[in-house]
């Protein structure tokens, strides 16, 4: 239980997706630019994340390492990818009119966020258990999330800030950002 | 035919300068941050970058007659990930120590939506000649971003070029590394926080010199395809 309690505070604080180890910067750049829509990305993105992962682990352990097929991995999980988005609009339409208006528009760029593939990716190649790659990819999620949310939350301050012309818009974004890591580079201390 | 080589020039530096993917356009950038600790880093993902953005949006431009209008981001996925896995064997095969650093990274190359992006732009609707170029300029591009960024990040934290330029060239190239100071002047420049500030800092270097260059505004933010 303590072990796996450890795997979700690594993957939500400690080895921060976004700030740490560099996966997912696209949307949060990309889309940060306010609280709301920050927080619609980032539920939208937990979903996918943790679906994939899961079917992912499955249709890896189920037919690629039976058949000694594992270099095939990458177009497997993009795959996978690809159709759990693809899933999940059809259902959000057919059931919840108000969630798919919601977050419609940003489920189809969740397929280009390379945090999805990455997580995949490392739940198999650390050998991880199903159980594990659960935790492992809501942890990663929510730490996706933290993130989108606080430095959306940020932003709309720092839009309206008077900053010199050359740092407007990505610079003092990325600069933010990295004050954000230094900040959580302090949970390191969290697990030793 | 007979088309003007400067417009083939062009083809090829609007890929480089103008349209270039990470500074101008903000594409890739996760491996951009991740990857630039040291230059042998950023020049492995470079070399792997490069080989799939030209080998898929060839190979896509060559099957352009083919491929279904309606399936088709389904099949330029398909295909740069079959690139990237090729990729990632070829890296594994000859620079196993090297791989090890970069795994990861080398095979999210196929969610990088410069090479979507290209794709969908320029390869499914040109000739292979005029692809060939245009996929060349954006890995060029590309890759003189991350090994600039690569080279900053390395002289700034530990003081050196080329550290470990063995695990990509062999044991001849031990004695490659150039020692510039002893010591890091600033370590932290090796770590997550600091690629965001000094890709920071080299932004806004880039945004003043592009408005110093030219009238019009340098920043084209391009939606994700």
């Amino acid at each position: 239980m303590t072990e796996l309690a450890l795997l979700l505070i690594s993957a939500l604080l400690v080895n921060n997706f976004v700030l740490a180890q560099f996966l997912g910067l696209c949307p949060f750049m990309g889309i940060t630019k306010g609280y709301d829509t920050a927080l619609a990305t980032g539920l939208a993105t937990t979903f996918v994340l943790a679906l994939s992962a899961v079917s992912s682990y499955l249709l890896y352990h189920g037919i690629l390492v039976p058949l000694g097929l594992e270099y095939l991995r990458i177009i497997l999980f993009i795959m996978v990818i690809a159709g759990t988005v693809q899933l999940i609009e059809y259902y959000l339409q057919a059931t919840s009119p108000v969630l798919h208006q919601l977050l419609g528009i940003y489920l189809p760029l969740i397929t280009s966020n390379c945090a999805v593939l990455g997580v995949a990716l490392l739940a198999v190649d650390q050998g991880l258990t199903l159980l594990q790659t659960l935790i492992f990819s809501v942890g990663a999620a929510g730490g996706f999330t933290l993130v989108m949310v606080l430095f959306g939350a940020m932003r709309e301050n720092l839009i309206h800030d008077d900053v010199p012309q050359p740092f407007r818009g990505t610079p003092l974004a990325l600069l933010s950002a990295g004050f954000m890591s230094l900040a959580f580079m302090g949970f390191q201390g969290v697990l030793s | 035919m007979g088309e003007p080589k400067t417009k083939q020039t062009r083809t090829f530096s609007d890929g480089v300068l103008k349209r270039n993917p990470a500074w101008i356009q903000l594409l890739g950038l996760c491996p951009l941050l991740a990857v630039s600790t040291t230059v042998v880093n950023a020049l492995g993902l470079a070399l792997a970058s490069t080989f799939v953005v030209v080998g898929s949006n060839v190979c896509i431009s060559l099957l352009r007659k083919f491929i279904l209008q309606n399936a088709r981001l389904a099949v330029f996925v398909l295909v740069i990930a079959s690139f990237t896995t090729i990729a990632t064997l070829l890296l594994e095969a000859y620079a196993f120590a090297l791989y090890m650093k970069i795994a990861l990274f080398v095979q999210i190359i196929v969610t990088n939506c410069m090479i979507l992006g290209r794709a969908e732009s320029f390869a499914s609707r040109q000739s292979v000649g005029k692809t060939f170029l245009d996929a060349l300029g954006t890995a060029v591009g590309f890759s003189i971003a991350l090994i600039g960024l690569g080279g900053i990040r390395e002289i700034l934290s530990q003081g050196t070029l080329l550290a470990g330029a063995e695990l990509l060239f062999g044991s001849a190239a031990k004695g490659w590394t150039i020692t510039l100071t002893d010591g890091g002047l600033w370590p932290l420049a090796g770590f997550a926080p600091g690629a965001f500030i000094v890709a920071g800092l080299l932004f806004a270097l880039v945004k003043s010199l592009g408005r110093a260059s030219t009238e019009q505004p340098p920043m084209q933010l391009k939606g994700e395809s």
